[in-house]
């Protein structure tokens, strides 16, 4: 299960849009051994693409660097689809190279509505996970709380 | 001559688990070779069977991509770091699609490395 604030998931969800209909990337660092995203890092799309993304060689390098100064590692690595399902393509399983990482996909398809799920992808094999949301680290058992239930 | 060479967690396999190994080379090249021979295998999953970096995999000398320092030929000085990391990537795309896509300045088109 990936447990993330609300508040993260809406600027995640708010860049995604603002890309639309080029993909978006980026991550959420966290404390490492936390399993707890708390940083949002929004990535530029090298490839400003529609249908393909990838993270700056060099802006990676520098997110890299600063998250091992702060004992922190990608809890999280998400990216868009703007014009299909959110679920992992072969080809974002294929390239799926961050094992510790929940792969959280968002389609922006639908104007008025947001798909976001979260998966693990280890080698190859594709295993999908709730997403909980809650207002608070702190208070995340509060009926504030929301599950994504898992589709598909 | 030593290099340390920091290792992402999906190639740690390869080296026992450690996070940084040393190595030593005048060139990248040599130093994968070098590290080949006490990591067996960790080459393979960054240099294609064409002898060129692997397409999805990044390394950096330093602050800086090899592929903007001559690639395999990066020259590798004493006490240098060398990083090297999963390229993020994926997409909605077909694989043959991703791959057909160009990356300055040196295009690697290749299979991915870094997988599982």
């Amino acid at each position: 299960m990936l447990t993330i604030e609300q508040a993260i998931l809406d600027a995640i969800v708010a860049h995604v849009r603002r890309d639309h209909p080029d993909e978006a990337c980026g991550i959420v660092a966290g404390p490492a051994g936390s399993d707890t995203p708390t940083r949002h890092i929004p990535m530029d799309n090298a490839a400003r693409s529609t249908t393909f993304y990838e993270f700056d060689s060099s802006e990676q390098l520098r997110v890299w660097r600063e998250m091992d100064d702060r004992d922190e590692e990608p809890i999280v690595v998400y990216h868009s689809h703007t014009a299909t399902e959110a679920y992992p393509s072969r080809t974002d399983v294929s390239l799926a190279g961050i094992p510790e990482a929940h792969y959280l996909l968002i389609s922006t398809r639908e104007p008025e509505s947001t798909e976001i799920r979260s998966f693990r992808i280890l080698d190859g094999v594709v295993k999908e996970e709730p997403v909980h949301a809650v207002q608070s680290y702190m208070f995340g058992q509060t009926p504030n709380s929301v599950d994504y239930e898992c589709r598909g | 001559m030593a290099i340390d060479v920091r290792i992402p967690t999906i190639l740690r396999s390869f080296t026992g688990g450690s996070k940084t190994v040393a190595g030593s080379g005048e060139t990248l090249a040599e130093l994968l070779s070098d590290l080949d021979s006490n990591y067996p295998g960790l080459k393979a999953r960054l240099i294609t069977p064409e002898g060129g970096l692997h397409r999805f995999v990044n390394i950096y000398v330093n602050d800086e991509d090899v592929r903007f320092l001559g690639s395999l030929d990066a020259k590798l000085n004493d006490g240098d770091t060398v990083t090297v990391l999963p390229a993020v990537a994926g997409g909605a795309f077909g694989m043959a699609a991703a791959l057909a896509l160009s990356r300055p300045p040196s295009p690697q088109p290749t299979a991915p490395a870094l997988r599982g």
